[in-house]
């Protein structure tokens, strides 16, 4: 099976999954007794942070990759992921904008979990601004991953922000965090099922952006060879 | 024992070069008050209410300055090839780092100390109640913003936009170390110690300074070397 095909049908699995998961958020299950229909958008919430988290995680550890075998496929694993992770990041911070005008009242709050959420997606964008600025592949590569590296400490105080201050940002509700009876069994579920659907749709993403990258990649040799003549 | 030679060699030789022209620290000195003096504009400087934002509106002062010695802190060795020079040194990357992060501190440190007086002038302040723990904020806080914006300006130091990348990158970077500063700052400026539940913020500080420096420390060599 060529390459395309596998991302076709992995973006096929993701989108079908997806609208199952739809399905059931909006026809099997009930409203929450005190969020009512909203509580919903959660389930888009959650799992955006989760793969947004992971995406930046593997552009650490390719960064460290690159740093040691200097091999260009690891920064291009990199750059691609941070970009979708920055995709799903934004998307983390809308759904979570929408959830707290209807049940806060107001679409932001300078709270520690959100301002640290923001951060990160300032931190990963200056990424993508610095590797736009550097016309050397091997500097932009070098440099980047460094950059990468250090945005990753966002990542870790994002997560535990909540646990180290008293935030208005709700606290954790899932079973493996607090051990159960914060969310429903059958809501909490959903967040499971949600959150392989768009880590698949993810990594259809990253496997796009790789190919591009590579591309250009291969673009920028050629056009340096041909003046170089 | 040798690191902290070459360490005190490179920091020696970027202070002594800085004092010859005074050029970033007057620059950097020179906008921190403009800074402090525009702050008066926005908001009322005779009332209560300036000495609950003292922390942060110092901060900001230093933090802006503190850009200004950073972005030369490795472009001021750019011209005759000094940064090549530099790195072929018998001198480790690790050393060269913080030698040039050791310098950027005590130039930071020089434009507080300066600065702090001057804002308690204007703004009818006295910070002298708790001025032993405000060094100690003022010394921590100022490394972990020297540490990021010393390893930040050497990744960036051959950039056309050097001037716009640097402070871009530096300052949601430095949030943690700023945060705690302006608090803590705050505190000990408008109250007459610390609460116990801000003892948290010194720990972030301590946390900061020392993760930053590991991972600046670890990371050098591929920085300055490739």
């Amino acid at each position: 099976m060529t390459r395309e095909r596998v991302l076709y049908l992995m973006g096929g699995i993701s989108a079908i999954w997806l609208v199952r998961n739809l399905y059931v958020m909006l026809l099997a299950l009930p409203d929450e007794v005190e969020q009512g229909a909203i509580y919903r958008i959660l389930f888009f919430h959650v799992p955006s942070w989760f793969t947004c988290f992971t995406g930046f995680f593997l552009a650490a550890v390719a960064s460290g990759l690159y740093l040691k075998t200097k091999n260009s496929l690891w920064d291009t694993l990199a750059v691609a992921s941070v970009e979708v992770g920055v995709a799903f990041t934004l998307v983390g911070l809308a759904t979570g904008s929408i959830w707290a005008r209807i049940i806060w009242g107001i679409w932001w709050t300078w709270d520690a979990r959100l301002t640290w959420a923001l951060i990160t997606c300032l931190v990963y964008m200056g990424y993508l601004m610095l590797r736009g600025a550097f016309d050397d592949p091997t500097s932009r590569a070098k440099n980047a991953a460094v950059l990468c590296i250090f945005a990753f400490t966002s990542v870790v105080i994002t997560f535990k922000a909540i646990d180290w201050w008293r935030t208005q940002h709700p606290g954790a509700v899932l079973s493996i965090r607090t051990g159960g009876g914060r969310i429903d069994p059958a809501m909490e579920q959903m967040i499971y099922q949600n959150w392989p659907a768009l880590m698949l749709l993810a990594a259809v993403l990253v496997a796009i952006r790789m190919r591009q990258e590579t591309m250009q990649r291969e673009l920028e040799a050629l056009r340096r060879r041909t003046h170089a003549f | 024992m040798k690191l902290l030679r070459e360490v005190c060699v490179v920091a020696g030789k970027d202070l002594r070069s800085e004092f010859r022209t005074k050029e970033c620290l007057n620059a950097a000195l020179s906008f921190a008050i403009v800074i402090l003096v525009l702050f008066s504009f926005a908001v009322d400087p005779s009332s209560e209410q300036i000495r609950e934002m003292s922390g942060g509106l110092l901060w900001l002062a230093f933090a802006f300055a503190g850009a200004l010695i950073l972005n030369q802190s490795f472009a001021r060795e750019l011209p005759n090839d000094c940064l090549d020079a530099l790195v072929a040194s018998p001198v480790s990357a690790a050393a060269l780092f913080l030698g040039k992060a050791a310098a950027n501190w005590l130039l930071l440190m020089i434009v507080e100390l300066v600065c702090l007086p001057v804002f308690g002038v204007l703004y009818n302040m006295s910070w002298l109640g708790q001025w032993p723990l405000l060094l100690l904020v003022f010394l921590l806080a100022s490394w972990g913003v020297t540490v990021i914006g010393t390893m930040f300006s050497a990744l960036t130091v051959n950039l056309r936009l050097r001037e716009l990348m640097l402070p871009t990158l530096i300052y949601p970077m430095m949030i943690p170390a700023l945060m705690a500063a302006m608090q803590l700052t705050t505190v000990l400026i408008a109250t007459s110690g610390v609460p116990p539940e801000d003892w948290i913020w010194v720990r972030l500080l301590v946390g900061f300074d020392i993760i930053f420096t590991s991972l600046a420390i670890a990371l050098a060599e591929v920085v300055l070397l490739g």
